[in-house]
């Protein structure tokens, strides 16, 4: 067992375990976004950053990624940490505003507007995805790609992979893709990664009678009216 | 597509527990860029991932997916260039192979890109092609640069270039010389011995220049073949004690006139060799 302080609180834990582990386990809620139980923590989204040691040493680590040590002195909400968050939801806001999840975040952490240039992303490369699909599903479908402001996430060659079994794995854990899919539409697309997945509807000779788990997608009652439409035009 | 030879290369670097990295080098340098059956390969022989090996591949800038061409030029626009003109060089560059940054030729000549930093930068504006450095390049060198690129850096002058001197060597066990007089190359009495690889046993002459890889052989010898080597008076096997600093193989030992050894790799293809005056 390995004690430390925790908020004032001298508390014992396991050795191994996170700090984000120690803090939910006696109850001071931290926020996160890139963690998930069951995927490798990844400390991308710096949502969980918690003060450690005092005075000048003092520093904000992931406490996601950050093992508990003996002696350790843990804040969890002290003012640093606080306006650290609040500045990652700023920047969250400004890349991916239209997310329910970061909305959400924003409104729990009284974060109203944020100062920067207003982008429109489909990603913030939280990596959530990509570990689902390694781990989870034991497929490695998608990865990451590129580096820097080319940083993205896909198949390789953006072609469909071989390794995709159309889980929806990778839709059902990202934060950002809360409209679900318009992937008919790939310019239209929130997350992007379905742009890579082929839909049930699409391959429908295969899959005719499959409960559609896009529900409520419509993309395939998009594919229909294009279709009629064509039809029509044609006609 | 050699498939034949990517299974090679990616065996070796396996049994060698060589990295990702240097297996990818390796295809990178046989190839001039990274097929995707290479990397389909390489993720089934290493059991990773292909989406792994694709973000390796598309993390670093040594890494093209895209075939390249014959010569790559690589102009360098970071700040201590930049001031002096970079982009204008760049531009020029451009202009004359008729390609953006990035690009190849359609004769597949020139690949051009530009690059962030060569780390030479009281050189600038540097320019490198195929791994030869220019120097404060401006507008009107920039067609010398490429003019030079297309002949080869390779061709050297003999009689100008201090690095290239002809050495005449012997046998370091009968002592008897190796020069064949009657035999020229480079316009130098070659080195004669015998060689010998698998069941073919039969002449080799190299080049006596010191800087000159030339060689020529009764048998075609393939690339990366280890060979032996013998005098061709007494036949004892030349082999030394030193290993090749770029292969690790036993070197090849001979006595230059005028004192001191010259050791060179036995292996094909590699220039690894030893000059000890």
């Amino acid at each position: 067992m390995i004690s430390f302080e925790l908020n004032g609180l001298q508390v014992q834990v396991e050795e191994g375990s996170t700090l984000l582990e120690a803090a939910k386990f006696f109850g001071f809620p931290i926020p996160t976004l890139c963690h998930m139980d069951g995927l490798e923590p990844y400390g991308a989204c710096r949502l969980c950053v918690v003060e450690i040691g005092e005075g000048s040493k003092a520093k904000l680590v992931t406490s996601c990624t950050y093992r508990a040590e003996e002696g350790l002195k843990v804040r969890t909400s002290s003012e640093r940490v606080v306006k650290a968050r609040k500045m990652i939801i700023e920047l969250l806001l400004a890349s991916t505003p239209q997310s329910k999840v970061i909305q959400d975040l924003a409104a729990e952490h009284h974060v109203m507007q944020q100062r920067f240039r207003q982008e429109h992303e489909d990603c913030i490369l939280c990596g959530l995805c990509v570990r689902m699909c390694k781990e989870q599903m034991v497929a490695g479908a998608i990865g990451f790609r590129g580096r820097g402001e080319n940083r993205s996430i896909g198949t390789p060659f953006d072609m469909k992979s071989e390794q995709c079994r159309l889980c929806g794995g990778c839709m059902y854990v990202c934060p950002v893709c809360t409209l679900r899919c318009t992937f008919n539409d790939p310019d239209r697309a929130v997350c992007g990664g379905c742009a890579n997945l082929a839909a049930p509807c699409v391959e429908e000779e295969k899959f005719h009678d499959l409960m559609c788990y896009m529900s409520p997608c419509v993309a395939c009652e998009i594919v229909e009216y294009e279709k009629e439409k064509q039809t029509k035009i044609e006609g | 597509m050699n498939s034949e030879l990517i299974r090679e290369i990616v065996d070796r670097n396996e049994a060698n527990n060589n990295g990702l990295i240097s297996t990818m080098e390796e295809i990178q340098s046989k190839f001039g860029y990274l097929p995707r059956e290479a990397l389909e390969k390489v993720a089934e022989k290493t059991n990773r991932s292909l989406v792994d090996i694709y973000g390796v591949a598309t993390f670093y800038r040594a890494f093209s997916l895209e075939p390249r061409g014959e010569h790559l030029v690589s102009a360098c626009l970071g700040t201590a260039c930049h001031v002096r003109g970079a982009s204008l060089v760049a531009n020029e560059i451009g202009k004359q192979l008729g390609i953006e940054p990035g690009e190849t030729t359609q004769d597949d000549k020139f690949t051009f890109e530009t690059v962030n930093c060569l780390g030479a930068c009281a050189l600038g504006p540097v320019v490198v092609v195929d791994g030869h450095y220019f120097s404060q390049v401006n507008t009107s060198t920039v067609s010398d640069i490429l003019k030079k690129s297309v002949e080869g850096f390779d061709k050297v002058e003999v009689a100008t270039d201090e690095r290239i001197f002809p050495i005449e060597v012997s046998c370091p066990r009968c002592n008897h010389s190796l020069m064949a007089p009657d035999h020229q190359m480079d316009g130098y009495p070659s080195i004669w011995i015998t060689h010998s690889y698998g069941l073919k046993h039969g002449w080799l002459r190299m080049s006596s220049l010191y800087g000159s890889y030339k060689s020529e052989a009764e048998y075609d010898i393939p690339e990366n073949q280890v060979i032996n080597f013998f005098c061709p008076h007494c036949h004892t096997e030349l082999i030394g004690a030193a290993d090749c600093t770029e292969c690790g193989t036993q070197m090849i030992p001979m006595i230059v006139r005028g004192g001191g050894t010259v050791q060179v790799c036995p292996r094909k293809g590699c220039k690894g060799h030893i000059l000890d005056l």
